[in-house]
């Protein structure tokens, strides 16, 4: 099991991370949230893995599995939510604006270059 | 009057100016000469303690695990210069009253006037060196601002700046040389470090210290090599070069010199430093002097050699010098600021300061012309008048001081920079007053009134009653210097007086008049000389020095930050990659102290969905729909992944925000292109790869680590599930965290919550009112538009779905306390179910139908968690105390009331809100100009008997 969940944060974060550096902010968008699957789930996993013990408190039950990096994440992932969408904003309006949706600026060389050209 | 008062008073003094602008200068002028005055005689109320030798504290600690107390400390040398500064100040209210011309803004000026004079009274009072540090960037920035005041004049402008960038670098380095001091002595208050002369002296980091010290001091008092700023300055309005830069701020600097005279002085650096530094400035500035033509320059250079003159008398380190300099700031305060307020005079009657264009005033402007004498003489050193009386004793000083093993080297400089002193006084005085009356002045010269003369007046009349019976100034003089010798040296026994017999001093004092006579004689071809030779102009250097660090910055910023985000993502990568790496590789990793638990299959299929979801949109992130539709999965997956690891709260918010996330990018993606080019090549794809799994690698090494070991010391996890109950009032201890024990986090966050859902909003409304609103609403849609665009069974199945979500998001809601669930939770849903009617009907037909704006259900969810939290201070409860009961409605079985539940409602409406104003404003930037808002639910309505006009034609083509 804990091979699982840490191979899945390391995929997604390999995932996340190659996406991140793509050149257009589409891609970088979706490797962030990749990013932030695999973040929320790391944090998660700070609780170690408990199966079947939810931190719901009933008569009788002793083990539960640990409550606070849940609220932790519960937060985060509703915070990464309006993070997630701030960035698509800017980044569509930078598109909206220049009809351009890369993420780095053009160095001064091809802009000069590009107004060269018909 | 309490020392605090005497501080405070010009600070909250500077708020009366400006309110009484209206009333007119008088009353404006009025104020301000009140608030000085009462300042001044609470000043005065302090002075038998004085008198009587004792040192008046007043203490209020601030923050002293810092050792940064509010500590004033009135002693002889603080009561002096506070004297100088509060009594000069009112000289000069007066003054400005009538100096200013009509259309200045004179409460602007008072207010920054009040405000440069707390600051002053601060340095000089404050008894805790990082407090006085306080104050001494204050008069920086206040005297920025008076320098600039006319902001209409470049030169005005450009003074400031130059002040204000000298004296805020010699600040920044005095803090270090004050924070050093502070280390060896362990104490930032003054009346401790001054105990410590040898403890100082001793530490091998006193000379870095004196260093840092003495260019906080240099550049504030104007010493060579920083002595350019102060002619500079002169571009501000005339009371202002008369109080800043004679009789105060340039004197912050030789305060600090004779403030710190016992624990600094006496050793071969400070002896050196100062004396030479002194000793230059003094003889350049004089010189420079001579040959200014406008009257400002002319005092302004002849100050910096003044400044210099008692620099250097504070660095020969004896008593005696230290008694000559206590003695010549009172007289240089005394005559020069009446010379400037004279200049201001001439300026103002006869429109220039060019001393070319003057000459002759004598029978036109017989006051003036008295008082400039007067002044001016005393200045030159003629006897009978004050400025006689410190020179001499600062020439006596000279004769017992050798620089460098050279006897006759300061004596000498010493007579030659009074000798070009006298001279520069001797022309101010016949070029400007003397000789023919001329007829083409650029105005009418004639005394002003009594307003404009009478403070240099009285400045005057001091400097000949102090000149005439010096015996009448000695107590005091002695009393200032027993304060500033602090114990470490004997006031000197020497008594003032006119006639000392024939000394050494004498004979240089009649050197240097005689000299600086014959000097104006040949003055004319001196001039040519001096024109006629090049000479470094400090501005230029200056202004190229600046220019240089500029372009530094910003080939240092540019070559950083180019605007590649793509490479900061790298460097940053790969830089965690190599610290986590370096702390792998050093430290020691202990056993595993967990078994790992076995993967059922459904697990692993999971896992394995998750894995070929991700691997997926690595591989087909062109196809961008594709692309959405595959980070959903690996979404769903974690969700599961979370019920199926205890964590049904997280299961529920994943879910919900996942589709709340997936609808906003379908809204972006409705304007952005399609798919992603190739654009990057080969070899750069490869490396991106080859950085990712590296990342994955380390993460998952990492992850993997982690979970087969228990933590090193018992999480704080126990207490929440210990208390959740009792103290909570609730079962699901999650939600307790959030609401309860954590809930000054949770606010926090709805907060961050409801500025990014404004934020979003803020730029829509950009991007609507700027050019790219007629691109929107000219778009033309890069897909075929479906036929039915709101389709009926779409719209009737969300309207029937409607209630019954409210109602599931109710109950969410309500039993979040105690069963998975809770405001975030139910918020998410609500939102859902509001989205829907979105989709099914359009963003026209729904938002005609909501009658809340989103903005203020964030604010109200704010406010009432906010509330909630306020509501604990009523029962003397810190902010967020919850609290509750059990009640019991007969019908009803016993239920639990808590105020946490009114907390989760403030979470629940904020993020309601917060979710919808962010896809609100997504779906505000579709609208287009040739789609009209249809007043209908749906397009086909077999209800209806009119087909809509505006029903957009099937599709055909591409079918």
């Amino acid at each position: 099991m804990e091979l699982l969940v840490a191979s899945a944060i390391g995929i997604m974060t390999a995932g996340g991370l190659y996406l991140v550096l793509r050149l257009r902010t589409f891609p970088v968008i979706l490797g962030m949230s990749l990013l932030t699957y695999a973040v929320n789930v790391f944090l998660f996993a700070s609780g170690r893995l408990t199966i079947g013990a939810p931190p719901i408190l009933r008569d009788g039950v002793e083990i539960y599995t640990d409550p606070l990096p849940q609220a932790l994440v519960l937060t985060a992932i509703v915070i990464s939510f309006g993070m997630t969408a701030v960035v698509v904003m800017i980044s569509l309006g930078a598109f909206l604006g220049s009809d351009d949706d890369h993420v780095d600026d053009l160095l001064e060389e091809e802009v000069t270059s590009a107004e060269g050209t018909p | 009057m309490s020392l605090f008062f005497i501080v405070a008073l010009p600070f909250l003094g500077a708020l009366l100016p400006g309110l009484m602008n209206g009333a007119g200068r008088a009353a404006c002028a009025g104020v301000t000469f009140t608030v000085s005055l009462a300042a001044f005689l609470g000043l005065m109320t302090n002075l038998p303690s004085v008198l009587a030798g004792e040192v008046v504290m007043a203490r209020v600690d601030w923050m002293p695990v810092l050792g940064l107390n509010f500590t004033l400390m009135l002693d002889g040398l603080g009561f002096f210069f506070a004297m100088l500064i509060l009594g000069i100040g009112l000289l000069i209210i007066a003054y400005a009253r009538h100096y200013l011309a009509r259309g200045d803004n004179m409460g602007e000026f008072f207010t920054y006037l009040l405000l440069f004079q707390g600051a002053m009274v601060g340095i000089v009072l404050s008894d805790n060196i990082l407090l006085l540090l306080v104050f001494w960037e204050l008069t920086s920035l206040s005297s920025f601002l008076l320098i600039g005041y006319w902001k209409h004049l470049p030169e005005g402008r450009q003074g400031a700046r130059m002040a204000l960038t000298v004296t805020g670098m010699g600040g920044l380095a005095m803090i270090g040389g004050m924070l050093i001091l502070g280390q060896i002595v362990g104490s930032y208050d003054l009346s401790v470090i001054l105990q410590n002369r040898e403890l100082i002296q001793a530490d091998p980091m006193y000379v870095p210290a004196l260093i840092l010290i003495l260019l906080g001091c240099f550049t504030k008092s104007a010493q060579f090599p920083f002595h350019f700023w102060l002619p500079h300055a002169m571009a501000a309005p005339t009371p202002v070069s008369a109080y800043l830069h004679s009789a105060t701020m340039v004197k912050a600097g030789i305060f600090l010199m004779a403030r710190m005279w016992p624990v600094l002085s006496g050793t071969p650096e400070w002896f050196v430093i100062v004396t030479s530094a002194g000793l230059i400035t003094m003889v350049l500035g004089a010189l420079i002097a001579i040959f200014k033509h406008d009257l400002k320059a002319l005092l302004a250079f002849s100050t910096v050699s003044h400044l210099g003159l008692i620099t250097m008398l504070l660095g020969t380190g004896t008593a005696f010098g230290a008694m000559a300099a206590v003695f010549h700031i009172l007289n240089h305060a005394t005559f020069k600021a009446a010379l400037f307020m004279s200049a201001g005079i001439v300026d103002h009657e006869t429109h220039t300061r060019d001393i070319r264009r003057l000459g002759g005033l004598r029978t036109l402007m017989p006051i003036t012309f008295g008082i400039v004498t007067i002044a001016a003489l005393s200045m030159a050193g003629i006897p009978f008048l004050n400025g006689f009386l410190s020179k001499e004793m600062m020439l006596e000083e000279t004769t017992h001081t050798t620089l460098f093993g050279i006897w006759w080297l300061v004596p000498a400089l010493a007579t030659f920079g009074s000798l070009l002193s006298a001279a520069y006084c001797f022309r101010l005085i016949g070029h400007t007053f003397l000789g023919p009356v001329r007829d083409n002045y650029p105005s009418k010269p004639h005394d002003p009134g009594f307003g404009l003369w009478g403070p240099p007046a009285f400045l005057v009349v001091l400097v000949v009653v102090i000149g005439v019976a010096p015996f009448l100034a000695e107590p005091f003089v002695k009393l200032v210097t027993a304060s500033l010798l602090g114990g470490e040296a004997e006031v000197p026994k020497a008594y003032f007086k006119i006639w000392h017999g024939l000394v050494p001093a004498l004979f240089m004092s009649v050197a240097a008049v005689v000299g600086g006579l014959l000097l104006m004689g040949v003055f004319k071809p001196l001039l040519r000389v001096w024109e006629s030779t090049p000479r470094p102009e400090a501005k230029v250097i200056f202004e190229g020095l600046i220019e240089a660090a500029a372009a530094l910055a910003r080939r240092f910023i540019h070559t950083l930050h180019n605007g590649a985000f793509t490479r900061y993502a790298m460097i940053g990568s790969v830089a965690i990659i190599a610290l986590g790496l370096h702390a792998w590789s050093t430290g020691t990793v202990g056993a595993p102290t967990r078994d790992p638990q076995s993967a059922s299959v459904v697990a692993i299929a999971g896992w394995a969905m998750l894995v070929a979801a991700t691997g997926g949109l690595v591989v087909m992130h062109r196809n961008r729909l594709l692309s959405l539709i595959l980070i959903g999965i690996v979404g769903l997956m974690v969700s599961i992944g979370f019920v199926f690891l205890s964590a049904p709260d997280l299961a529920m918010t994943q879910f919900t925000v996942e589709v709340v996330t997936i609808i906003l990018l379908l809204l972006a993606l409705n304007f952005l292109p399609n798919r992603t080019p190739i654009e990057s090549t080969v070899l750069r794809r490869v490396r991106d790869a080859g950085v990712a799994v590296a990342g994955g690698l380390a993460t998952f090494a990492l992850a993997y680590h982690y979970l087969l070991r228990d933590a090193v010391s018992t999480p704080i996890s126990e207490f929440h599930l210990a208390n959740s109950y009792k103290g909570g009032g609730g079962t699901n201890v999650v939600n307790v965290i959030l609401v309860d024990f954590r809930g000054f986090d949770t606010y926090g966050e709805i907060i961050v919550l409801g500025i990014a859902a404004l934020l979003i909003y803020a730029l829509t409304e950009t991007l609507l009112s700027g050019p790219v609103r007629a691109r929107l609403l000219n778009r033309l849609p890069d897909q075929p538009r479906a036929g039915d665009m709101h389709p009926m069974m779409m719209v009737v199945l969300t309207r029937v779905i409607m209630p019954v979500v409210l109602m599931v998001g109710f109950y969410i809601f309500l039993r979040g306390h105690n069963e998975p669930g809770g405001g975030f939770i139910a918020g998410l849903i609500v939102s859902i179910a509001v989205v829907m009617q979105y989709m099914a009907s359009g963003f026209a037909w729904t938002s005609s139908r909501l009658r809340y704006p989103y903005h203020g259900v964030i604010g109200a969810g704010v406010l009432i968690a906010g509330f909630t939290g306020i509501g604990s201070w009523f029962v003397g409860k810190p902010f967020l105390t919850s609290d509750f009961t059990y009640v019991r409605i007969p019908p009803f079985e016993k239920f639990e009331l808590a105020t946490a539940a009114l907390f989760d409602l403030g979470v629940f409406l904020a993020v309601v809100g917060a979710v919808m104003l962010s896809l609100e404003s997504f779906s505000r930037l579709a609208h287009r100009a040739q789609d009209k808002d249809s007043e209908h639910p749906m397009d086909i309505d077999p209800s209806r008997d009119d087909p809509p006009e505006d029903q957009p034609k099937p599709v055909t083509e591409g079918v």
